[in-house]
This record gives structure tokens, C-alpha cells and sequence, in this order.
């Protein structure tokens, strides 16, 4: 179980750092075991930051990560390997995650040098097979492989794969699948609900609604470093409460109803205020299903 | 009719042989068609977008007309080519974030621009102004660099510099891809503004996003291999597909409203094919779920109403 408390973040910006840029305001969410979230937003609204914040890529300015109650963003470098034997992610670029020098299944066999050196290479070759199978792949098509030779769905499921070597708890996937092309995507949508059915949390970042939709139980809506909006997705998405979560599903573009069918006039959303102070606070409309006030 | 394409040909290329990244490409586009063209990276969609505005170094024309306006476009000759650009033919670029100078100013810019084309910029400037206003811009980023305009904007004042001089036919490559949903909306609807104002007469918009497509487009092409497969209102291409890599293609979209837990999403197994040595017959037939020994052989193209067209033996008129 990962939990988020109260999470901010800053950035320093502009010429030495002179200018501070708040990126998260006082998030706060958990994932459970089994469970997809997505965190869906425009641009800069700050949900790849909340990733990197998971993944300790950044720290966290304010609040605290805990895994299973132990706070992890107080750890040390030795005991943050041991987080990364649990948490893991996964990119949007499945082309320039890779070295191209290198044949891509070398990002499997650095995680038995640094994860597993006791393992012989025997053992970890079955183990290898297993989880390539596991993620939809055949091991002989994608062994000794460069990374040029491979599609970009097959290199984002080597990429799970490698994640699952690791007897990770938490997957962080963050737009691992807007640069696929539609006929493969699916294939690794598919790849996360089965993961999901396995027991696996999934931190799903992505701007695409109707892929929120289709994977994740919950989802987060955020808009200038703060949630407007968050809960089942079945609520959240059937019965949006904030006015910001109303434009974005009326923007979405989808194959059962036109924009000129329905010309829904967008409503006015309040600017950007100051990022230092707290988000106006979010209040439980419905059995899980919270909006922030102003809704 | 605006734009007649017939069994345009272009290769690419390479150390290895030339790549047939359109193979015999026919169409064509009405005055005040919006058409949207779709289909796999690969397929050739950005291909058949150049070829009609402007060649580069790699790519070869090996057969094929294109006739705008009943005038033959020389896509071979490239200065011939430059008399027809952005007065007849004009382009908004994939990356046109990237697409001014960014060391000119923007009114600079179209002054140069202008120049170019024998037209004066303060003649053009009324119009240019009054433009910059329809699409929700001030006169003054005139006075601006690009860097000083945000990501949404550069790509309006591209739009607009684009269509400046009334282009017949305008060529949208991904115009969408790098804006977030609110942003996505404006611009394509203001494409079809452009379109019912009268600042260009047809318009071929290159995407991969079918559902945004089909909220603007009055048909749409679907593409595979270097081939079209499709071509059919937008409409019908969304609920009544004739092809079955177009079938495929629709099934594999996720909606909002459809989870998970109710109804996989399928995949289209396989990847397209190589178009170095392209297989003779279909191009789909190692992927296809209707394949049969016909399919060997080149589909024809079938005419299945007036305005519908798909290439498979499978279907019928």
C-alpha cells in the first residue's frame, strides 16, 4: 500500500535558482494493492512530478511517501535500493529508454547485477523467459535484439518486464503508452489490467481520459499542482462536480458523439492564484468521490 | 473538384533500395472537403503530405499526377513546385512549435515570408490583423519572438500564417498531437473555421487520432503500407467500416464509458510489413482474420457507394 501525504512540491527556477515554481500542492492519495489509479491533467498541472516524487527521481519539498507505513523519503541510498526492489516505473519514450549500442535485453541482465548477483545465469535465464512470457512477449523474438529492431510495444512490455524481475508492489507508468501506435497500445493496456489482477498497484499518468477510463478503479483529476477532483472512476467520469472536470470531458474527443452535435459552451474556471497558498480544500460529495470547493 | 491524386508513387532512398512508402496512391478531394487521413506510423500519411507541398533530399517521385484546381502540381520540380507553395498549397508543419525563426521577429518574419512571394506585407497587414483576432491573438505579437508566445499560441499564429494568402488545399500534419485536450479542441475547431470562412478551400488534416479526427473531418482516408485501403465519409468509416484493417483499427480505440472489466480491447496482431521488398498481393493479409488464397493476388478497389471506396476481396459492392 503506498501512501501520499500532503504532499508538496517546488522547484527552483529562472537564473540561480532565483524563482521558485510550486509543482504539487498538498496532494494526498493511496494505492492499494490490485488497484490502477490514474492521475489525468493538462500539461503542467503536475502529474509526472507526483511519478518522479514516487519514484524518488526528485524529492519531496513538503509531506511524506509511505510504503506499507514506512516513510521512504526520509531513506538512505542503501535503503532506498530496497525500495526499488518494490517500486518501480516505467517511461513515456520507449525509444529513448534504451541505450541503441547496446541489445535492448541488457536492461535485464543489469538487474541481476545489481539486484541479484547470487543468481546464476542459468536460473536467471528461466527466470528471464518467465517473465518475457508473462508480458505477452516471445523470448526468441526479443533476445539479442537491438532496440531499432523492435516495435515500440514490444520495447515498453521488455521495460514491465524488467520491472517485474523485481518483486515490485507498485508500478509507476507514466504516458508509457501515448507514443504507441493504436493497434498496439492495447496490447499494453491489456499488459496492466492483467497486472492489475495480480495483485500489483499501478500509479497511472496519462492526459487521455478515455484510457483512464478503460483501465483504473480510481482516478485523480489535476489542475495547477492541486486535485479539483478525485474517486471511483465510474463517479468521477459519470458525475463530474467540478467545473474543471466538466471542460475536460467535454473537450475529449469520441467516436459516439460530435463537438457540433452538441456545442457545450465551456464554463469559466478561475485562474491561476498563488501556488505557495493551500488548494481549497476537497469535500466528499459521494461515497468515495471527492471534489474541491468552488464545485 | 479540388485535388486529384492518381496512382501517386514516391520512394525513399536508402543504402539498401528504395523504400515504397506510397505505392500507388489514388484520390480524390472536393472543393470544401475536410479530409482526415489516418492510419499506423509508417503508413505513409506524412509522405503523401509532403509529396504534395514539397519533396526532401531522400525522396524520389517515381509516378503519379497530382492535379490541383485542374492544374497538374510538378512535384518533381522543385522550383516549379515554389511558385505554387503557400499560394496555392500550404502546409502546417508536425512540429510547428519549432516552425518560426526564432532569432526574427513574428512580423518580421511574415514581412520576409511575403517578400518571398512577390506580396506586400503592409497591404496584407489589415487582413493579417484581423485574422490574428479571429483565432483570439493580439496585434501585438507582431512585436514578439516565438519564445514569448506559449505553446498554444505559436500554434494558432502558425495556422494562421499558413493560410495567409488563401491556399486551395492545406495540409494539417498532426497539428494536434503535442497540445493537451482543451487546447486539442480549439485548434481543430478553428481548422474548420478557416475551412467556412473561406481561407482554404480543402484541407487534408494527417493524424493517428481517429476520434479527434472524426469530429472535424467529412470523410476520411485510411491508410496501410504505402496503399489506401479506405476512404469514406467520416461517418461511415466509424460505424459501418467496409475494411477489415479499418474494423481492426476502430476496435482496438478505447472510449470513455468503456471499462476494462466489460469488454477486452483487441490488438491487431503483427506488425505491418517491411516496404523495402512490400509483399504482392493485400498488404494486411498476414494480419488479417478474412485472409484467403485470393488474397495473394492485388485487392481491387471496390466502389462500394459513391462516395465509399475500400480495397479488399472481401467486400462487395
Amino acid at each position: 500500500m503506498l501512501e501520499l501525504e500532503n504532499v508538496w512540491k517546488s522547484y527552483r527556477v529562472g537564473s540561480l535558482g532565483s524563482k521558485r515554481l510550486t509543482a504539487v500542492r498538498d496532494v494526498s492519495f493511496t494505492i492499494a494493492p490490485g488497484e490502477v489509479l490514474s492521475v489525468v491533467g493538462e500539461s503542467g498541472s503536475g502529474k509526472t512530478t507526483i511519478g518522479k516524487m514516487v519514484l524518488q527521481l526528485i524529492s519531496v519539498s513538503k509531506g511524506t511517501i509511505r510504503l506499507n507505513g514506512q516513510d521512504i523519503t526520509a531513506a538512505r541510498h542503501a535503503q532506498r535500493k530496497e525500495y526499488y526492489r518494490r517500486v518501480q516505473g516505467v517511461f513515456q519514450d520507449p525509444f529513448s529508454s534504451y541505450n541503441p549500442i547496446f541489445k535492448a535485453d541488457r536492461v535485464l541482465e543489469t538487474v541481476r547485477e545489481s539486484f541479484f548477483p547470487g543468481t546464476s545465469r542459468s536460473e536467471w535465464g528461466d527466470k528471464v523467459e518467465r517473465t518475457l512470457l508473462s508480458v505477452g512477449l516471445d523470448p526468441t523474438a526479443v533476445r539479442g535484439k537491438y532496440p531499432h529492431q523492435l516495435s515500440g510495444g514490444q520495447l515498453q512490455r521488455m521495460l514491465i518486464a524488467r520491472a517485474l524481475l523485481l518483486d515490485i508492489e507498485v508500478l509507476v507508468a507514466d504516458e508509457i503508452i501515448s507514443m504507441l501506435d493504436a493497434s498496439t497500445r492495447i496490447d499494453v493496456l491489456n499488459l496492466l489490467g492483467d497486472l492489475k489482477e495480480r495483485g500489483l498497484g499501478v500509479l497511472f499518468v496519462t492526459h487521455d481520459l478515455s484510457l483512464a477510463n478503460y483501465i483504473s478503479e480510481r482516478v485523480i483529476i489535476m489542475r495547477h499542482g492541486a486535485v479539483v477532483e478525485m474517486g471511483a472512476t465510474g463517479k468521477v467520469f459519470g458525475d463530474p462536480r467540478h467545473p474543471y472536470s466538466r471542460n475536460l470531458l467535454a473537450s475529449v474527443p469520441q467516436l459516439h458523439r460530435k463537438w457540433a452535435d452538441a456545442p457545450d459552451e465551456l464554463e469559466e474556471l478561475e485562474p491561476d492564484g498563488d501556488r505557495e497558498l493551500a488548494p481549497p480544500a476537497l469535500t466528499q460529495v459521494d461515497e468515495d468521490h471527492w471534489a474541491a470547493a468552488g464545485s | 473538384m479540388a485535388l486529384q491524386v492518381e496512382d501517386l508513387r514516391v520512394h525513399y532512398r536508402t543504402m539498401r533500395g528504395d523504400v515504397r512508402a506510397l505505392d500507388g496512391v489514388s484520390f480524390g478531394l472536393e472543393d470544401g472537403e475536410i479530409m482526415g487521413l489516418a492510419g499506423e506510423s509508417g503508413c505513409g500519411k506524412t509522405t503523401l503530405g509532403k509529396s504534395l507541398i514539397r519533396l526532401d533530399g531522400r525522396m524520389r517521385h517515381v509516378g503519379g499526377t497530382a492535379v490541383l484546381d485542374g492544374e497538374e502540381l510538378p512535384i518533381n520540380d522543385d522550383k516549379a513546385m515554389n511558385a505554387r507553395r503557400f499560394n496555392d498549397v500550404s502546409i502546417i508543419p508536425q512540429y510547428s512549435m519549432s516552425a518560426m525563426n526564432p532569432t526574427r521577429k513574428i512580423g518580421k518574419l511574415t514581412a520576409d515570408l511575403l517578400r518571398a512571394k512577390g506580396k506586400s506585407y503592409r497591404e496584407v497587414k489589415p487582413e493579417l490583423v484581423r485574422r490574428l483576432e479571429l483565432v483570439g491573438l493580439s496585434e501585438k505579437v507582431l512585436d514578439n519572438y516565438p519564445i514569448e508566445l506559449s505553446g498554444g499560441m505559436k500554434q494558432r499564429m502558425v495556422m494562421v500564417l499558413s493560410t495567409l494568402l488563401d491556399p486551395s488545399l492545406l495540409i494539417a500534419d498532426e497539428v494536434t498531437s503535442a497540445l493537451d485536450v482543451s487546447n486539442q479542441k480549439a485548434v481543430a475547431e478553428t481548422l474548420v473555421r478557416f475551412r467556412d470562412l473561406g481561407f482554404v478551400k480543402s484541407m487534408i488534416v494527417v493524424t493517428h487520432d481517429l476520434s479527434l479526427v472524426y469530429q472535424i473531418a467529412d470523410t476520411i482516408m485510411i491508410m496501410y503500407a504505402g496503399q489506401v485501403v479506405e476512404k469514406a465519409p467520416a461517418d461511415t468509416i466509424i460505424k459501418s467500416p467496409s475494411h477489415p484493417y479499418t474494423q481492426a483499427l476502430i476496435g482496438a480505440l478505447p472510449e470513455v464509458g468503456l471499462e476494462y472489466g466489460d469488454k477486452r480491447l483487441k490488438s491487431i496482431p503483427g506488425k505491418p510489413p517491411q516496404l523495402l521488398n512490400p509483399p504482392t498481393g493485400c498488404r494486411f493479409r498476414a494480419r488479417c482474420p478474412l485472409a484467403h488464397d485470393r488474397c495473394a493476388e492485388e485487392p481491387p478497389a471496390v466502389q462500394i457507394a459513391d462516395d465509399h471506396v475500400a480495397s479488399c476481396w472481401k467486400v462487395e459492392s
